[in-house]
């Protein structure tokens, strides 16, 4: 029988940590992710795990210790957020180059400038060329069923990449709700212990990790890289199965919602799925449109010939970004799925818009409003912004 | 009644407007809810306004927005009620509850013409009767079950000894005391 | 795989995961000495086998057995003249090319 409890998204993954009971946790506190690393402290102290905590004196250090405690052959983590991710930059890439299975507990929060402590995806999104397979939540079930699926993903011979495991700052990280907990045997057994075939400490091996290769080899290193995230697919799907198996909560690349006969809808990363879904509640009770969601769960590696197959033969299609690429045009999400529409010679209209950056509460209004728009773009086939936002003030 | 109940928390860094939005989600979830508790978001600072929420149903919630339009407020400190709307979004079907040792007639002018129930509690008298010092938050949490109806009085005051039992299972005194001022702020309201 | 079998030709599906080397000591299969332009000279008769030279070497290349060191390691040697340097007694000479 599965737990029920009330959990707050940064309770819920360390709540996570603590069933998997990881070698090594350095760790750096930052808004709104230092509560994680504090409570794996508490259970540390209280003798309930025996993770090795290291204290670094920043996030460089905090994910450089990662690595070399990952590369040395322990199950390795770390949690952090924004300017800390940021501050991770360079080891990014290194962790997913030198192919080692870290998981980041990400607690999403607006990159500084202006200074700002609450959700959007720009430190993520911005990370989004690292290596890394991302994997995004909705509510603190999410976040909590997501990080226990991390590792064994990570670990698998066919993938050895990091992972980094997302939720929005506040949002669920610090909001309270009902979660369903997994018994600590059926995580054990989900999890498994690690058991690297390759590692530092491992005398009998002597081996370098990371070594220096230039224009002759670095080519292919990336195309190997590209491989393993094109084989995590594959991997991320059989944990889901598995993980439906013990649970019964199911989960894929992307969330269809009220998706059978949908005309219009909404492509969308995290909590404000949620906001969304009642939107679509809401609508399809009082006038019965056909209105859908696809909230996009796995965007690293991209489910592009997945999502195509589903949005291409709806009439209007919204796709919403928590961050800007600044190229004046797209969001991240908007260039991507528009990519994918394109190659599936899709004809269906499509809008970009921005919403929450910086924590900008976007309610359920706001989603009605969307469809409302979609709507009248396939009857018209006039898109008059192309990139439009919401909830900005505007002159216009 | 709406199948989900919203409840904005008006009260000041440091004060347990928070902590209060927290344990009502406790205790609502111990009886069987689903239940949202969150505050809204920003810089920790002691002694400025801050906001925080609940979402009680009987079905799961999605929605993660703020809540604009809430069936109940609750103020935890009257001297907010000059700065900030408090009943902004309140329809004249919901009710205020407000922390106050001013009488009613003092703090409806403060009000905007609030059309709906109004409920002035003393949490400070309670309190101090019940605890001999000021914890306003028992006083406010039991104020806003009686007046939401959101659970039975019985129910939830079996809930919250459990739960003090469990929080102050080294100062069995306070159980008591915090029970009395619950059980207090029941009869002030009856 | 071994790191003396992937070479400059072997496809991406060949070089192993993240680069890793997983066995030790594979610069000895890096010969550097082809690199020398200038190359130290060993004079038996002058050396008075006070190793001074042998820690200041920044590629090994002065092997030392049993307390002597014996002539360079021109397989890896690149000939920068630091041992000539600090030879007290001119048991280091360099000459020009390999």
């Amino acid at each position: 029988m599965a737990i029920r409890e009330r959990l707050s998204g940064n309770e819920a993954v360390a709540y996570a940590i603590k069933q998997i009971n990881p070698d090594v946790m350095p760790a750096f506190p930052i808004t709104p992710s230092t509560e994680i690393p504090q409570y794996v402290a508490n259970y540390i102290a209280n003798g309930e795990i025996d993770t090795e905590f290291i204290h670094v004196e920043s996030e460089h250090s905090a994910m450089s210790a990662t690595l070399g405690a990952s590369a040395a052959g322990a199950r390795a983590l770390t949690a952090t957020s924004s300017c800390g991710m940021a501050l991770m930059w360079e080891e990014l890439y290194v962790a997913a180059s030198d192919r080692l299975p870290i998981v980041l507990a990400l607690v999403n929060r607006a990159l500084t400038g202006p200074i700002n402590i609450n959700a959007d995806h720009s430190d993520s999104m911005g990370a989004r060329d690292s290596g890394w397979i991302q994997i995004y939540a909705e509510s603190n079930q999410e976040v909590y069923d997501n990080f226990l699926q991390a590792f064994p993903i990570a670990e698998d011979a066919r993938v050895h990449l990091p992972v980094m495991v997302c939720q929005d700052g506040f949002i669920t990280s610090h909001g309270v709700e009902n979660i369903l907990l997994v018994e600590d045997e059926k995580v054990k057994e989900l999890v498994g212990e690690y058991h690297p075939e390759h590692f530092l400490l491992n005398g009998k091996e002597p081996m370098a990790v990371g070594p220096y290769a230039v224009s002759n080899y670095y080519m292919e290193t990336k195309r190997a890289q590209r491989e393993a995230m094109k084989n995590a697919k594959e991997v991320i799907l059989e944990l889901a199965a598995r993980f439906e198996e013990m649970t019964g909560r199911h989960y894929g690349f992307f969330e269809e919602y009220r998706m059978e006969d949908a005309e219009y809808v909404i492509v969308i990363i995290g909590s404000a799925a949620g906001t969304c879904k009642a939107a679509i509640e809401k609508i399809r009770q009082t006038t019965g449109k056909k209105v859908g969601l696809c909230k996009i769960r796995v965007f690293r590696p991209f489910p592009e010939e997945e999502l195509a197959e589903v949005l291409k033969d709806r009439k209007a299609i919204a796709i919403m970004d928590r961050s800007e690429m600044f190229a004046a045009t797209s969001g991240p999400l908007g260039a991507e799925v528009r990519a994918a529409l394109q190659s599936a010679k899709s004809q269906a209209e499509v809008v970009n818009y921005f919403y929450g950056l910086g924590g900008r509460d976007i309610t359920v209004e706001d989603f009605e409003r969307v469809y409302e728009r979609l709507e009248q773009i396939a009857e018209t086939h006039v898109i008059e912004d192309m990139y439009d936002y919401i909830g900005l003030r505007s002159r216009d | 009644m709406k199948d989900t109940i919203e409840i904005r928390w008006h009260g000041r860094g440091g004060q347990g407007a928070k902590t209060a939005a927290l344990l009502l989600a406790d205790v609502a979830f111990k009886t069987g809810k689903y239940v949202q508790g969150f505050p809204e978001y920003g810089p920790e600072r002691m002694g400025a306004p801050i906001t925080a929420y609940n979402r009680l149903s009987d079905r799961p919630i999605t929605i993660h927005s703020n809540i604009y339009e809430p069936d109940l407020v609750a103020v935890v400190d009257d001297s907010l009620l000059e700065a900030i709307d408090v009943t902004h979004g309140l329809s004249p079907e919901g009710a205020i509850i407000v922390n106050s040792q001013k009488p009613k007639e003092e703090i409806l002018p403060h009000l905007r013409g609030f059309q709906g129930r109004v409920f002035v509690i003393d949490a400070r008298a309670i309190s101090v009767k019940a605890l001999g010092r000021y914890f306003p938050n028992s006083p406010m949490l039991a104020a806003v079950v009686a007046v939401s109806g959101v659970m039975e009085r019985d129910v939830f005051l079996q809930e919250m000894r459990a739960s003090y039992q469990h929080k102050f299972a080294k100062k069995p005194e306070v159980i008591d005391g915090n029970m009395k001022a619950l059980e207090l702020t029941f009869e002030a309201l009856r | 795989m071994k790191s003396t079998e992937i070479n400059e030709r072997s496809p991406w599906q060949d070089i192993t995961e993240g680069n890793k080397i997983f066995e030790p000591a594979t610069s000895r299969h890096f010969c550097t000495g082809e690199w020398r332009t200038s190359t130290p000279v060993f004079d038996r008769e002058k050396c008075k086998q006070c190793l001074l030279c042998a820690p200041v070497c920044p590629d090994s290349s002065i092997p030392v057995i049993s307390g002597r060191r014996e002539d360079f390691d021109y397989d890896h040697c690149k000939g920068c003249g630091i041992c000539a340097k600090v030879c007290p007694f001119g048991a280091i000479t360099m000459k020009e090319g390999k």
